[in-house]
């Protein structure tokens, strides 16, 4: 690690060496990487970053990997940011951006940001297996990273968890399991068998080297904006990974003279798994657990390992947050869908839901610079709106029969003779 | 009274690298209080200044997240099973 100087407790302050570890040994809290900032300012400028292929690496001194060319994840990261014009215009909002991890590679999700950093830390620390426990998105991109490594890879799941995501992570050859019980349940069963079994977890054990790359979210946003930071940003909430490090994101740019000024970031959650909204709302410190009970099943995580950090950043930046329901979700897919042409899973439906309520109570004003974060693409659930998208319409293979339906179409002659 | 308590890596020091150990007492409170007699030094890992659940901590009794139960005052009962798990771990 050219610019990595320890680990370091984000509770009691408590350093540590840089090894596979992710929690202190005196208050059990989290480990965070420590950066040489100072020198990172000598190399890292708009020029040298420019010049750098399209991808996560780009910010590669602030990633907390050795020297020389990473080799996975070349084509994750720098995924688009659009100005959503037409989806503005219908709500209100005349800046607003998507940042569309929905293509992210090689796995559609922005999970392809943490786990391309986390099997390189894993390769560098000599792990032979990596693992994960995840509902989906995190399962697809660790069996697909590990593949293209040559690692072993074993993945835990909770049972019920969408068909495309079990058969996306067997489909590279990962030992997938599934569990009896919750997310959590999980979780917490990997934590004693990444004890037992000496293996890379990517969110356990590694977590505090995966976690470091969801900044690139971030660190794109500011770059891709023009260099410079939005008014607001919408992120969901799940374990609570990506909305501290968009934050840390941001405020490492500033330090390093990247960038200047202030955001709002603005946490977003199913309103079936908001224990962080719940505590934002209450002004209080303490998460309480729920159960989940959400069509927004990557993001139904009762008990948020990082929800504190989530309520900080959020806290300190003064944003807000919000929760949506399952009906609202569906809308707001649909919405971005039918404006932008952007297909989210329901973790971005729940962020744009969340995005639009908080415009509705004035805490986005109509021309302020938004970006609403859309982490994972929708054709990996399809299940969450098959049933309730409309069902195409049967007719005979004879002209008639389509001039006849033709007219009867809301959307058909009738509508376009009206535009006219 | 014999209940069964899994111990993560980080409290092994404690208990000389031993994964699984035995404890007694009716509550989990009781329990962590027999653990630190025979183990010196984990009562202080598991709990704060004022005696409460340290936050990064989660104790599993049975498999049910204490939290969710009468936390530290959660009844247990001979051959029960206590996991000591840390908070952190997550991602989906």
């Amino acid at each position: 690690m050219s610019y990595v100087t320890s680990l370091k407790c984000r509770e009691c302050g408590q350093e540590y060496p840089i090894t596979p570890v992710h929690v202190c040994e005196t208050c059990f809290g989290p480990l965070e990487v420590v950066y040489d900032y100072a020198r990172i300012r000598k190399v890292l400028t708009r020029a040298s970053i420019e010049r750098r292929p399209e991808n996560l690496w780009r910010y590669r001194e602030l990633l907390p990997v050795d020297d020389g060319e990473p080799e996975m994840g070349p084509f994750s990261g720098f995924t688009p940011l659009l100005h959503a014009r037409r989806l503005g215009a219908e709500v209100g909002l005349h800046k607003l951006y998507i940042k569309d991890d929905t293509v992210n590679h090689p796995t559609l999700s922005y999970k392809d940001r943490v786990v391309a950093v986390a099997i390189t830390k894993a390769r560098e620390f000599g792990f032979t297996t990596v693992s994960c426990a995840s509902t989906g998105n995190l399962a697809t991109a660790v069996a697909a990273h590990a593949a293209r490594a040559g690692l072993r890879c074993y993945i835990f799941m909770p049972e019920g968890v969408e068909s495309g995501k079990i058969v996306g992570s067997t489909i590279y050859g990962a030992q997938v399991i599934t569990i009896r019980g919750n997310y959590d349940d999980v979780n917490r069963l990997c934590s004693e068998i990444a004890d037992k079994y000496g293996w890379a977890f990517v969110n356990i054990n590694l977590r505090p080297y995966y976690t470091e790359g969801a900044k690139t979210f971030g660190f794109e946003v500011a770059e891709q904006l023009g260099w410079r930071l939005p008014d607001h940003i919408v992120v969901p909430t799940a374990g609570g990974t990506i909305l501290p490090k968009v934050a840390k994101a941001f405020k490492e740019f500033k330090e390093l003279g990247l960038v200047e000024g202030s955001f709002k970031i603005h946490c977003a959650q199913a309103a079936g798994s908001a224990p962080v909204i719940a505590a934002l709302h209450k002004s209080s410190d303490l998460i309480l657990p729920v159960k989940p009970d959400t069509i927004a099943k990557s993001i139904a995580i009762g008990n948020p390992a990082d929800g504190y950090y989530v309520l900080k950043a959020v806290r300190e930046s003064g944003g807000w947050g919000e929760g949506a329901n399952d009906a609202e979700i569906i809308d707001a897919i649909r919405l971005l869908a039918r404006t932008e042409g952007i297909f989210a899973e329901p973790a971005g439906g729940t962020t744009l839901a969340v995005t639009l309520k908080l415009a509705s109570q004035g805490r986005i004003k109509p021309d302020e610079m938004v970006v609403v974060s859309i982490t994972g693409n929708g054709y990996k659930t399809l299940e969450a709106v098959a049933n309730i998208i409309e069902q195409p319409v049967i007719i005979e293979a004879r002209l008639a029969e389509f001039d006849a339906l033709y007219e009867r179409l809301p959307n058909g002659k009738r509508a376009v003779a009206g535009a006219a | 009274m014999a209940i069964r308590v899994r111990v993560p890596t980080p409290l092994r020091r404690f208990t000389a690298g031993i994964d699984e150990v035995t404890a007694g007492g009716d509550s989990v409170r009781a329990v962590i209080e027999d653990l630190e007699q025979r183990h010196p030094g984990m009562r202080e890992r598991l709990l704060d200044g004022s005696g409460e659940l340290r936050r990064f901590v989660n104790i599993y009794l049975n498999g049910n997240d204490i939290r969710f139960l009468e936390q530290l005052d959660s009844k247990v009962k001979d051959g029960d099973d206590i996991s000591i798990v840390p908070a952190i771990a997550g991602g989906r």
